[in-house]
C-alpha cells in the first residue's frame, strides 16, 4: 500500500495504535491505548464491571491513572466509600498513578502538568473532558465505565475513526479576549452538536500564539460541541512545556497539507469579543457587554476549563485593589497542588483574600453542583467552567453563566454579569 | 429485540445532568440511581412510564458527561428504549455496552407524539407507531456494534474473545 499523503493528525495517531497502516474515517478499528484515566464516579463502575468479568490484574500498572477529584475532599459518606472503593482497588493491582488527597488535583489539569500525557498518544478517559489533552497533540476521548473496565483489561479500545473538521483561528485577540472566548466563538457559531462523533482540529495563527494552557482551555471544551476530540498540532512550545515533566519518548504528528476536511471554518480573533454563555446551553453565546443588567450571587473561578495558573493570575489582575461585591460569593479552586502553591508563591492569594475571595483545595466541586458552592433556587453564578445546563451547579432553577476568568472577575466585583469594560479596565 | 410501549417525549439537547443530576453520582448502585432519573428535568417522568415505557428524544440526547449513569438509570428506571433524532457519541457507547437500546430515526420522532403506543425492532430497524399507523426506519448499526449486542454487551463480547 502506497502512504496515504492525505491524512490528519487524528487518523495518524489512531493509525499508529492499530495494525492498520492508514486509516480512514469511519473505519471501526481496535486500538492500543497508551494511557487510561478514571476519576471517583466513574472508577467505582467500572471496577464493579473489571471484577464481575473476573479480571485480576490491569492491563499495565503504569498506564492506568485513577484521579479522586470530583467529590473530594469528600462530602459525604457515600463519596468517601467510592474514593475508598478506588484506593483499595489501586493497591489490589498495583496501579502507580492513583491520587486522593494532597496529591490529587482536577484530573484535566493534573495529568499534563505530570506529564502523564504525551504527543501522538492514544489516550482514553471515564470522564467527557478527556478531549483536554489534544492540546498537547495526543487523540484523547471520553467513553463511559465499561469501555474503561475493558480498557483496563485489555489495554485496547474499539472506536469509529471520526471524520475531522477545521478551525482556524487568525488575527490579534482584543485585550481580555482568551482561549476560553475562542472555543464559546465555535461553540457559538456551530452549536452543540455542530461537531458530532467528529474530530475538531484548531489551528492558525491565533492558537499558535497561544499558550499549552490556553490549548487546554479549548481542546477541554470541545465536548460541548459534541466532539470527538479537540486537537492541535504540537510545536516546539510543547517541548519546552513537557522538559522535566516526562522522559518517556513522543512522536510529533501533524496533519499533510491535503487533509481531507468534513468542514473547514475561518475565524478573525481581532472580532471576538469577550464572552459569556448564557443559560442553558453553552452554545448561548453573548458578547459580555451586550449583557443587560443581570445581578448574580457567585462567581467561581477554577475547573479543567480555567483552573491553571495563567487562569488564576488574569483573575488577579482585576481583583487587585477591588473587592467583590458583598452579594455575591467569590470562589476560587486552583485546579491542583502545584497550581494552588505556585498561586500561593506569587502572592495571588493575598489579592484574592483582600477581595473576600474564597480559595478551595483543588477539587471539581461546585462545577458539577458537588460541593464547595452549590446554588440555591433561583440563584446565579458566572463561572469558568464548561457547562451551563440546567441544574448544573445546584438547584434546577438556578442559572449558570460560562465565562474566561477576567470576565468572571469583573462580574464578582460588579455583582452582575459583567465584563472588564465595565470596570473602565 | 422488539419493544412496546407508550411514549414519553423529550426535545432536543437532553444532556446527562438532566438525565441524573450529578449530586446523585455518589453511589454505584444501580437501583438507586434509577429512583433519581430525569429527578430535576422531568419530575413526572418515573410516575408517567410504567415498565417498559419508551422514551422519544430529539437531536443530540445524552450531551455532556460521561457517566455511564445515564443509560443505566434510564433502564432500570422500566424504559428499555430511547428513539432519538440523534445521540451524543459518548451516550450512544454507553448504551450499547450497558444494554439500553437506543434507535435513531428523525422521521421518527417527528411522527411520534406523546402518549403514542410505539414498537420497536432493533434487529430489523423498524418503528411502528401503533397509534397513527405510520412506520419508519431507524438508522442501521455497523455490524460491529450488532455483534456487541448479540454477546450482550462489551464485557461479555470481550469474555467470548479471550476464551476463543
Amino acid at each position: 500500500m502506497s502512504p496515504n499523503t492525505k491524512m490528519t493528525i487524528t487518523e495518524k495517531i489512531i493509525s499508529a495504535h492499530t495494525e492498520t497502516e492508514a486509516v480512514q474515517p469511519g473505519d471501526l478499528v481496535m486500538a492500543k491505548v497508551d494511557l487510561a484515566l478514571g476519576n471517583d464516579i466513574t472508577a467505582p463502575l467500572a471496577i464493579d464491571i473489571f471484577e464481575e468479568a473476573g479480571a485480576k490484574k490491569v492491563f499495565d500498572e503504569e498506564k492506568v491513572v485513577l484521579v479522586c477529584d470530583h467529590f473530594t475532599p469528600n462530602k459525604d459518606i457515600k463519596s468517601a466509600s467510592q474514593c475508598k472503593r478506588v484506593r483499595e482497588f489501586a493497591t489490589n493491582t498495583n496501579i502507580t498513578h492513583i491520587y486522593d488527597g494532597g496529591d490529587s488535583g482536577v484530573e484535566h489539569a493534573l495529568l499534563p502538568e505530570l506529564g502523564l500525557v504525551l504527543p501522538g498518544d492514544l489516550i482514553i478517559g471515564a470522564d467527557s473532558h478527556t478531549c483536554t489533552y489534544g492540546a498537547l497533540g495526543a487523540f484523547a476521548t471520553g467513553v463511559g465505565s465499561t469501555d474503561l473496565a475493558a480498557v483496563m483489561i485489555t489495554g485496547e479500545v474499539w472506536l469509529k475513526v471520526p471524520e475531522s473538521m477545521k478551525f482556524v483561528f487568525y488575527g490579534t485577540p482584543n485585550k481580555w479576549v482568551t482561549a476560553k472566548d475562542y472555543i464559546l466563538h465555535t461553540i457559538g457559531d456551530i452549536g452543540v452538536d455542530g461537531a458530532l462523533y467528529s474530530a475538531m482540529e484548531f489551528t492558525g495563527t491565533a492558537v499558535t500564539a497561544l499558550t499549552i494552557e490556553g490549548r487546554l482551555t479549548m481542546a477541554n471544551m470541545a465536548i460541548e460541541a459534541g466532539g470527538k476530540c479537540g486537537i492541535f498540532e504540537p510545536d516546539e512550545k510543547i517541548d519546552i512545556y513537557l522538559k522535566g515533566r516526562s522522559s518517556r519518548k513522543y512522536e510529533k504528528f501533524t496533519s499533510d497539507p491535503k487533509a481531507e476536511y468534513i468542514d473547514v471554518r475561518e475565524y478573525d480573533v481581532g472580532k471576538i469579543q469577550p464572552l459569556v454563555a448564557l443559560p442553558h446551553l453553552p452554545s448561548n453565546v453573548q458578547p459580555v457587554d451586550d449583557v443587560e443588567d443581570i445581578p448574580i450571587d457567585q462567581v467561581v473561578i477554577g475547573s479543567c476549563t480555567n483552573g491553571r495558573i495563567e487562569d488564576l493570575r488574569l483573575a488577579s489582575e482585576i481583583l487587585k485593589g477591588r473587592k467583590a461585591d458583598s452579594n455575591v460569593r467569590l470562589i476560587i479552586i486552583p485546579a491542583t497542588p502545584m497550581i494552588y502553591r505556585q498561586a500561593l508563591n506569587e502572592g495571588l492569594f493575598e489579592v484574592f483574600l483582600d477581595a473576600n475571595g474564597i480559595i478551595s483545595p483543588p477539587t471539581c466541586g461546585p462545577c458539577l453542583g458537588g460541593h464547595m458552592g452549590v446554588l440555591a433556587e433561583g440563584e446565579r453564578v458566572v463561572a469558568t467552567t464548561n457547562r451551563n445546563f440546567v441544574g448544573r451547579m445546584g438547584d434546577p432553577k438556578s442559572e449558570v453563566y460560562l465565562s474566561n476568568p477576567a470576565v468572571a472577575a469583573a462580574s464578582a466585583v460588579l455583582g452582575r454579569v459583567a465584563g472588564p469594560s465595565a470596570l473602565g479596565l | 429485540m422488539k419493544y412496546k410501549g407508550k411514549v414519553y417525549k423529550m426535545g432536543d439537547d437532553i444532556d446527562t445532568d438532566a438525565i441524573i443530576p450529578a449530586r446523585f453520582l455518589n453511589t454505584s448502585d444501580h437501583e438507586e440511581l434509577g429512583s433519581h432519573v430525569m429527578e430535576d428535568y422531568a419530575p413526572d417522568f418515573r410516575g408517567s412510564v410504567r415498565a417498559g415505557g419508551i422514551l422519544v428524544a430529539g437531536r443530540n440526547f445524552g450531551c455532556g458527561s460521561s457517566r455511564e449513569h445515564a443509560p443505566v438509570a434510564i433502564k432500570v428506571s422500566g424504559v428499555p428504549i430511547v428513539i432519538a433524532e440523534s445521540f451524543a457519541r459518548i451516550f450512544y457507547r454507553n448504551s450499547f455496552n450497558t444494554g439500553l437500546a437506543i434507535m435513531e430515526s428523525p422521521e421518527a420522532v417527528k411522527g411520534i407524539k406523546k402518549g403514542d403506543e410505539v414498537e420497536g425492532d432493533t434487529e430489523s430497524g423498524e418503528i411502528n407507531n401503533l397509534t397513527t399507523g405510520e412506520k419508519f426506519q431507524a438508522k442501521s448499526i455497523p455490524p460491529f456494534m450488532a455483534e456487541l449486542i448479540s454477546d450482550g454487551g462489551l464485557i461479555p463480547h470481550l469474555k467470548k474473545k479471550l476464551e476463543k
